[in-house]
Parts: C-alpha cells; sequence; structure tokens
C-alpha cells in the first residue's frame, strides 16, 4: 500500500499556480441572491403588468364614485314649484306669491320663475314653435335652488303653499334621487366587486410569480443553510431583494397609470366645450382621480411590494424546513 | 467531541436505514467513513451535519444534546461544522472568491477584515490565480478545491466530506487528500464518506464501514 507522506508545513499543499497572482483588490461583493436573473425580470414585469391594472380599476372605480355622488347632489340641490292655470285665479300673482313664500322659507338660496318666453321652449320641442302661450293652460314652472349644507323644511313649504296657493305643488325631486340614488350605489358596488376581485388575481398572481421565481433561488437557499446561515438571515436575504424587484413592478405599473389618468385628465381639460367633451364631464365628471386616486394607487404599490417580500420569505422558510 | 449512542434512522414508517450506530469523532481525529452504495452514508453524514434528526438514540455534539437545540441552536453549531459536497454546491453567480468568503458573510463579517485571509486560503489550495473566476468556468478539480476552501474558511473543528474525489482523476484525488490531511494537521476533525477503497488505502486512518444498516469501526 503506498501510502501519502503528509507534509511537514501548512505551506503550499497544492504547487500549481503562482501564489501571488490575483491578489488583486476585490471589487464589492455580488448580493448574494442575483439582482439580474430572468426569473426576476419576469417577476417585475408580472407586478408591473398587475398593478397596471389594478391601478386603472381603482382611478375608474373612483371616477365612477364621485361621478355617482355628483349626480345625486345635482339633482337634490334643486326642486321645482309647478303653478297650474286655474280657473279664476291670476297664474301671474300665484306665481309671485309662490316666489314669495319658496323665498321665505329657510334653507333657500334661490328662486327664479321661467318667464313665458322660456316655458314655451320647454314645450317647443313637442309642440313646435310659434305659440300663442295666452291660448294654451301651461303651468309656470319655478326652480328652486337650495343652500349648501342647508337641510329644508320640505313639508313646511309645501303646506304654506297649498295655504297661499292651491294651485301650486311642491315636487321635491325625491323619485328622482332614489332612483338616481340606487343607480350610483348600484354603480359604486358593482365597481368596487371588480376592484376586490382584481386585486385578489392581483395578490395571487404576484404571490404565484414570486414562487416561480423563488425555485430559481433553492440552491441559494440550500448552500446559506449549509454554511451556517440562520433562517432570519436566509429570510431575510430574500425578503429584501423580492422587496426591491416589488417595489420595482409596482412602481412601473403604478407610475404608468399616474401617467395615463393624467393624459386623460388633460384631454377632458382640452376636450371641454366640444360637444363630445361636454358629454363626458356630464357622466363622468372631471376625469380625475383626484388626491384620493393617486393615494390609492400608491398603496398598491407599496402592497405589491409586501406582497412580493413576504411571499419570498414564507417560500424561504418553506424551502428551510424542507431540507432539515 | 460528537458521540452517537443507539443512534436509529428511518424514513417515513419504512425500516430502519441505520440501527444501532454507536461511535465517537474526538477531536483531531481522521476517518474514512465507507460502504457500499445505498448503505447510508449521506444519511449519516446529514446526521453529523445536523441536517438530519435520528429517529431515536442520542446525538451529542460539542457538549449539545442535539435533540434539544432550537433551529438557530442547530445554525449556530453547524457554523462548527464544514462540509464538502460531491457536486461542490458553488453559487454560479458568485466569484471564486465570493464563494469562499460566504460562511463569513453570512456571520456579518466586514468584507475588509477576511479579504486577506480567503485570498490567502485560496492561494493555498491553488486557487490563487483563479480569485475572480465564476463557478461554470472551473475545472472539476478548481471547483472541488473551492468547495473545500469554503468547508474550512470560517475554521470549522469539523471537516466532513461527501465522496470528495468522485468527480475527479485518481491523481487528483490523491492530491485532494493531500489538502484534507493538511487540514487535519492544523487541528480540524475529518470525515471523508467514501467507497474508493483506492484512496482508502493511501492514507492510514480509522475506517467506519457502514454495513446492512450498523457500523463496524475499524481503528
Amino acid at each position: 500500500m503506498s501510502m501519502i507522506e503528509p507534509p511537514e508545513a501548512m505551506a503550499e499543499p497544492w504547487d500549481d499556480g503562482d501564489p501571488a497572482a490575483g491578489t488583486s483588490t476585490q471589487p464589492t461583493p455580488a448580493p448574494i441572491v442575483p439582482s439580474g436573473s430572468i426569473a426576476g425580470r419576469s417577476l417585475t414585469a408580472v407586478v408591473a403588468i398587475m398593478t397596471l391594472l389594478a391601478s386603472l380599476t381603482t382611478g375608474a372605480v373612483m371616477m365612477v364614485v364621485n361621478s355617482a355622488s355628483d349626480w345625486q347632489s345635482d339633482v337634490s340641490r334643486e326642486m321645482t314649484i309647478q303653478v297650474r292655470p286655474v280657473p279664476g285665479r291670476d297664474i301671474e300673482a300665484d306665481v309671485r306669491t309662490a316666489i314669495d313664500v319658496a323665498r321665505g322659507a329657510a334653507g333657500i338660496a334661490d328662486v327664479r320663475a321661467y318667464t313665458k318666453e322660456e316655458s314655451a321652449q320647454l314645450i317647443e320641442p313637442w309642440l313646435g314653435s310659434g305659440l300663442a302661450l295666452g291660448e294654451l293652460p301651461i303651468p309656470r314652472m319655478i326652480v328652486v335652488k337650495l343652500a349648501s349644507g342647508a337641510a329644508p323644511d320640505f313639508a313646511g313649504l309645501r303646506n304654506a303653499l297649498a295655504a297661499k296657493v292651491p294651485s301650486a305643488s311642491l315636487d321635491d325631486h325625491r323619485g328622482w334621487v332614489d332612483r338616481m340614488r340606487t343607480m350610483a350605489e348600484t354603480a359604486v358596488i358593482v365597481g368596487i366587486a371588480i376592484l376586490a376581485l382584481v386585486l385578489a388575481v392581483t395578490v395571487l398572481s404576484v404571490t404565484f410569480a414570486t414562487r416561480g421565481a423563488m425555485a430559481a433561488n433553492r440552491p441559494i437557499v440550500e448552500v446559506l443553510h449549509y454554511v451556517g446561515a440562520t433562517d432570519s438571515f436566509v429570510a431575510g436575504q430574500f425578503q429584501r431583494h423580492f422587496l426591491i424587484l416589488g417595489f420595482k413592478g409596482g412602481a412601473i405599473g403604478g407610475g404608468a397609470a399616474v401617467v395615463l389618468f393624467g393624459i386623460l385628465g388633460a384631454a377632458n381639460a382640452w376636450l371641454l366645450g366640444t360637444a363630445g367633451g361636454d358629454e363626458a364631464a356630464a357622466l363622468f365628471g372631471s376625469l380625475s382621480i383626484g388626491v384620493g386616486g393617486y393615494i390609492a394607487i400608491l398603496i398598491q404599490i407599496v402592497l405589491m411590494a409586501t406582497v412580493t417580500a413576504l411571499t419570498s420569505r414564507r417560500t424561504v422558510n418553506q424551502t428551510l424546513a424542507s431540507i432539515e | 467531541m460528537i458521540r452517537f449512542e443507539n443512534v436509529g434512522l428511518r424514513y417515513g414508517f419504512g425500516p430502519e436505514v441505520l440501527r444501532d450506530l454507536s461511535f465517537r469523532v474526538d477531536s483531531h481525529s481522521f476517518q474514512f467513513l465507507t460502504g457500499p452504495s445505498g448503505a447510508g452514508k449521506t444519511s449519516l453524514l446529514r446526521m453529523l451535519f445536523l441536517s438530519l434528526k435520528p429517529t431515536r438514540g442520542l446525538i451529542s455534539m460539542f457538549d449539545h444534546d442535539t435533540a434539544t437545540l432550537t433551529k438557530d441552536g442547530r445554525a449556530t453549531l453547524r457554523r462548527r461544522i464544514g462540509i464538502v459536497f460531491q457536486d461542490f454546491r458553488l453559487l454560479d453567480h458568485l466569484t471564486t472568491y465570493e464563494n469562499v468568503a460566504l460562511p463569513l458573510r453570512v456571520l456579518g463579517k466586514d468584507e475588509a477584515s477576511y479579504r486577506a485571509e480567503v485570498v490567502e486560503l485560496l492561494q493555498w489550495v491553488g486557487l490563487g490565480e483563479r480569485i475572480g473566476a465564476l463557478p461554470p468556468v472551473l475545472s472539476g478539480g478548481e471547483k472541488q478545491r473551492a468547495a473545500i476552501a469554503r468547508a474550512v474558511i470560517a475554521r470549522p473543528q469539523l471537516l466532513l466530506a461527501d465522496e470528495p474525489t468522485g468527480n475527479v482523476d485518481p491523481n487528483l484525488g490523491q492530491r485532494l487528500l493531500r489538502l484534507f490531511i493538511e487540514l487535519n494537521k492544523s487541528g480540524t476533525s475529518v470525515v471523508i464518506a467514501t467507497h474508493d477503497i483506492a484512496l482508502m488505502d493511501e492514507y492510514d486512518a480509522r475506517r467506519l464501514v457502514l454495513h446492512e444498516g450498523r457500523l463496524h469501526v475499524y481503528d
């Protein structure tokens, strides 16, 4: 049996190479978790796309919520007094009395009676132009605008009108407001439901994409474990790396959504005054998501980064548990 | 340093793959762990590395009963053990220098405090010219030496090697063995798992032979 003679000294057990070579200063050590992997870039793309979709949905829902609120308040800020022509009564005197009664009520900002000409314009689409209103029993309309924040006494005003102008009736638009509220609430509920689904899908997509990216990193988890790293050290390395990836993806997606909403708002302002622009403004308001919308997008970016980081930590812990 | 008493191991509900193992690994000792393929060498190495818990028996390491250790306690104890895998397990995105320095890095040491030590060790194992090379461009022997350097950089009291010469030619195997002997002479206990009889014949050392789940010790 040929035996190797153990060398006496520790020096140079390996006689290849030049000991002086390769001693140049090392650059800053590379990160333990590689930053530019394909799986990492794919995860960033998934987070960016899903954050963009979630942010667009959030903005759209916030527009619907704001518009629905505007529709309701526009309708509920007005009411109408209708004075019918009654034989034996002077309709002009009844209109003046009704105006006085309305102005005397609490919480009223403005009262304005439609003139005969304006009344003719109102019915012109149905009866044509050039009417002699004096020959027709056309009711007169009085528009009553409510002061903002006030709570008018509808019953009191109705009773006062009934006492002084029996031919007048008060329409507080409650039927319209109720219908509008139902429609607005339905729109808001549907919007929130869609947003909840989009957020759920986003969180799930990001979770699975993170797990996919983590699968490629299993050898790193194992090696760190074998060289004596504690579980918290290993989890911390991946959590930090994936938090940055999540923030990067979220910022790209959320930033794109902010730019899109900015373009939409600018286009809306530019088109205001045109027929299409006015219709859009009437339906969707200013097409701006407001400060609340931008805060919501910011929260989503943070949410995506947090989901990514926590999923990576959880996956690392599962991997470590499977090693031991 | 390490004591096994009546240790048994089974996977799931299967039969015991290791039975009644009782042996010691003393400080500054050198031993080969051998046996036919499937005899349980890797399982025993994993128990020695605290990566596998026995189903029965007592394992005492560095005066600690391993059954009572917490996860962090096992990680702390594991830092006193270096391990070399047959498949090297080097991280491809890190240079040879960074791979070797990894155990010190996970201890939270500042890079400036260990740079000279890592470079010196790399020169000692003959990788002075390959400090900045990535593992994919290293030869099998270079990878194995880098793996050995990584295993010993934190000055472990025990060095475990799983078939360290399995992927290299006999000449390189002999030179790697000489490296392990040098490390043992510097005070590290060494356990080399191998079924390479020629390699074991190269050096007169204690042999732990696994056969049919039982361990036979030849001092």
